[in-house]
């Protein structure tokens, strides 16, 4: 039907296109069209209502009759007053750059690797991508046998195991949040190695027949034809490692809950809305901060998707 | 990961909806005690089973309270239904727990961490029990079960001093005498470390386990009343007093282990076992981790040395015990099961299966305690003051996001602003 409804002139035929649905065909849409709504209604935007409107407030979580009106004082307090907050910035911005700089060109080295026509290819991708499969606590574990101080794979290969001078990479503030980043990037790299690997395959081999007729070499090649080819597949990349640099949590909260020289805001704003220490107020104008944050990537990439959907 | 893989599509959402469920669903539970109190005061039930949620998930504890139950079953008739959540778990979804659909009975702690929920009517009092086991207990024990309406809301079951825990056997064999004072407990230090020891075992990557050096170091300085009244956020965090108490500690500071932040209190009590360590401040619950007989037999406890008042009166000792839910108030089997924990008979199922708590009621078979156990149980009876633990007499908010913080930073470089501790803590309290 969609189809058929396409090839119709835009223009003038449009009222009688609504026409020619059937009773049932609206029924069909507007449940189609209606329960999604309802449910993201329900779960995505009414929490997000309700988070900032919470963030206004004080509350224990406890008593309904307990939540005060509060103004922006909770924002006031996180800006000037809470220590996490400001080094929590920093982390995620060393996060972004982190992915930006080593995370997201590893996993388009890779893909690029795994392209070529090499043996076993298929083995390798699993490898890397199975990272990106595992749960939470397995990658905590994982990396513990790697960082751990008396008898983590690391310490034993700087000979440093059980000496005093064994680094703690958990432990040590100046060196934890580096410790955790590469663990991040462990999966990330996974991640984009998969979508490049489909991006590359999605790159017509005539043009790299084109550009190998005019005499260019493998690397030109690359990244004068191949790479602007896979436009839109550097655009979901590039807002993919924004998104995955503000969402990174689980990570560091396997390491320490996020404490230590590990502060990042989402585990704030896990510390503030669950358990004992429960302060809603402040979790959730932690969590509206985060959401502010957040919306410039995902802004910034609508806006660029459809504007083209526009002018196409 | 699962999330992961939603992250082409939408993957921002998949969490942060998840993030603001948990406020909607605090939203929505936050009805239900009104809902309950609509409801209640139905009488007790005839019902011959209770559900108990427990945190005590860590082995020995479990087992012990298995023996409990056990216990409880052949005497009563009743049978219990034991949910065991993971400890911290237990702790950190003690809110939504409450609201929600709570057990009968259930583990929790003495101090303002009960009377807090008891004033939020999540408890339900036990003041019928008391008046058949209140002569088991002592004053101390009765004033913490109380909450701030005068009612009792807690059947203690056992507790735990803190204090320097360390092996005799390597003390004697480098003839080391256990200080009274803060100088001498300073020039043992240093003579351990001349002899390659790590002085004072710590770890702090949980982030409460230093809370018990800051308590000691509070109350040895500036009285027990002072330390209550801090906690209670009666005094300001940012005067001199308070400032004395991290100056202090730095004496300390080298002396501690420096992995501090990067070990829990299990790896710890292993760096104490291998001989590694001097002594470790920790409550009595540490002895858990010394599985051979002949290292625990090995173990000598020394109560903190006094440093400028109260000598030392005080000693921390957090209580655990039993509460009843709003729910579980209404179940007579759930009032006979706590009644039951506050015996004799039930704290000796306990003890003969987990002995580094000490039992809490008059009458409890002390037959078989060890010297240690004595030990400790002494030092508990001649206190004149007894301090829950700084998580556990100050608001959680306060304990868990601001204390924590603030500790692990003081451990990693020595400096605290106290001006900020007091300005966190003005938001915070006022927020309950």
């Amino acid at each position: 039907m969609p189809v058929e409804a396409s090839k119709a002139p835009p223009t003038k035929r449009k009222p009688r296109k609504l026409k020619r649905l059937s009773r049932r065909d609206v029924l069909v849409l507007s449940l189609m069209v209606g329960i999604p709504t309802l449910v993201e209604l329900l779960l995505v935007w009414g929490p997000t209502l309700l988070s900032i409107a919470l963030s206004f407030t004080r509350w224990n979580g406890l008593d309904l009759s307990d939540l005060k009106p509060a103004g922006v004082e909770n924002y006031q307090f996180i800006a000037q007053d809470y220590p996490p907050f400001w080094p929590a910035v920093g982390h995620n911005l060393l996060w972004l750059l982190f992915l930006g700089v080593i995370g997201t060109p590893l996993g388009l080295l890779l893909a690029v690797l795994l392209d070529q026509k090499i043996k076993g290819s298929r083995i390798y991708q699993s490898i890397f991508f199975a990272p990106v499969m595992l749960s939470m606590a397995l990658i905590g574990i994982i990396w513990q046998l790697f960082y751990n101080r008396d008898s983590g794979l690391l310490n034993f290969l700087l000979g440093t195991a059980g000496t005093p001078q064994a680094i703690d990479w958990f432990g040590d503030s100046n060196v934890n949040i580096w410790a955790a980043m590469v663990a991040a990037t462990w999966r990330h790299a996974g991640y984009v190695m998969i979508l490049y690997l489909a991006g590359l395959k999605g790159v017509d081999g005539t043009l790299r027949e084109a550009a190998a007729l005019d005499g260019a070499n493998a690397r030109q090649t690359f990244f004068r034809v191949v790479f602007p080819a896979m436009r839109p597949v550097n655009i979901i990349i590039v807002v993919i490692t924004i998104i995955e640099s503000l969402r990174a949590f689980d990570v560091v909260w396997v390491i320490n809950q996020g404490k230590n020289g590990l502060e990042l805001l989402s585990a704030l704003v896990i510390q503030n809305l669950v358990g004992e220490g429960q302060v809603i107020g402040v979790g959730s104008a932690l969590a509206v901060i985060l959401l502010v944050i957040s919306l410039v990537p995902i802004v910034w990439y609508l806006v660029r998707t459809f504007r083209k959907e526009n002018n196409a | 990961m699962k999330h992961s893989s939603f992250a082409g599509s939408a993957p921002d959402l998949a969490r942060r909806s998840l993030l603001k469920g948990v406020g909607l669903g605090a939203v929505a539970l936050a009805g239900v005690p009104f809902l309950a109190a609509c409801g209640g005061s139905g009488g007790s039930t005839d019902s011959k089973s209770l559900t108990f949620g427990s945190g005590s998930s860590d082995d020995v504890p479990k087992r012990a309270y298995e023996a409990v139950m056990a216990a409880f079953k052949t005497k009563s008739g009743d049978s219990v239904t034991a949910n065991v959540v993971p400890h911290n778990d237990f702790q950190n979804k003690i809110n939504n727990y409450l609201q929600g659909s709570p057990d009968d009975a259930f583990t929790w702690f003495a101090g303002y961490r009960m009377q807090y929920y008891a004033q939020k009517g999540l408890l339900a009092p036990v003041d019928d029990v008391w008046e058949k086991i209140g002569g088991n207990f002592s004053d101390a024990l009765k004033k913490a079960s109380t909450g701030a309406d005068g009612k009792k809301y807690l059947v203690p079951n056992y507790n735990y001093p803190w204090g320097f825990f360390y092996r005799k056997s390597l003390w004697e064999q480098k003839g080391y005498t256990a200080p009274k004072t803060f100088d001498e407990l300073k020039t043992l230090c240093a003579k351990m470390q001349k002899d390659g020891l790590i002085p004072i075992g710590f770890a702090d990557k949980d982030g409460w386990p230093a809370m018990g050096t800051f308590d000691y170091l509070n109350m040895r300085l500036n009285g027990f009343q002072f330390h209550q009244d801090l906690c209670a956020h009666k005094e300001s965090w940012d005067q001199k007093k308070v400032s004395d108490v991290f100056d202090t500690w730095k004496a300390l500071l080298p002396y501690q282990d420096p992995a501090a932040l990067g070990q829990t209190w299990q790896d710890a009590a292993k760096a104490l076992e291998a001989k590694k360590t001097g002594m470790y401040l920790l409550g009595s619950f540490v002895t858990q981790q010394f599985t051979d007989p002949k290292v625990l037999a090995d173990i000598e406890f020394l109560p903190f040395p006094e440093v400028a008042m109260e000598g030392q009166e005080a000693v921390e000792a957090p209580i655990d015990g039993l509460l009843l839910s709003k729910k579980g108030g209404q179940n007579q089997a759930a009032r006979d099961f706590v009644e039951f924990i506050g015996t004799p008979e039930g704290q000796n199922a306990y003890y003969k299966v987990d002995t580094s708590n000490l039992p809490t009621a008059k009458g409890a078979d002390i037959s078989g305690f060890t010297p240690l156990s004595k030990k400790l149980s002494e030092t508990i009876a001649s206190a004149k003051n007894i301090s829950q633990f700084f998580d556990r007499d100050a608001l959680p908010a306060m304990a868990s996001n601001v204390m924590i913080p603030a500790l692990q930073s003081f451990i990693k470089d020595g400096s605290v602003d106290v001006k900020n501790l007091e300005s966190q803590a003005k938001a915070l309290y006022a927020a309950q």
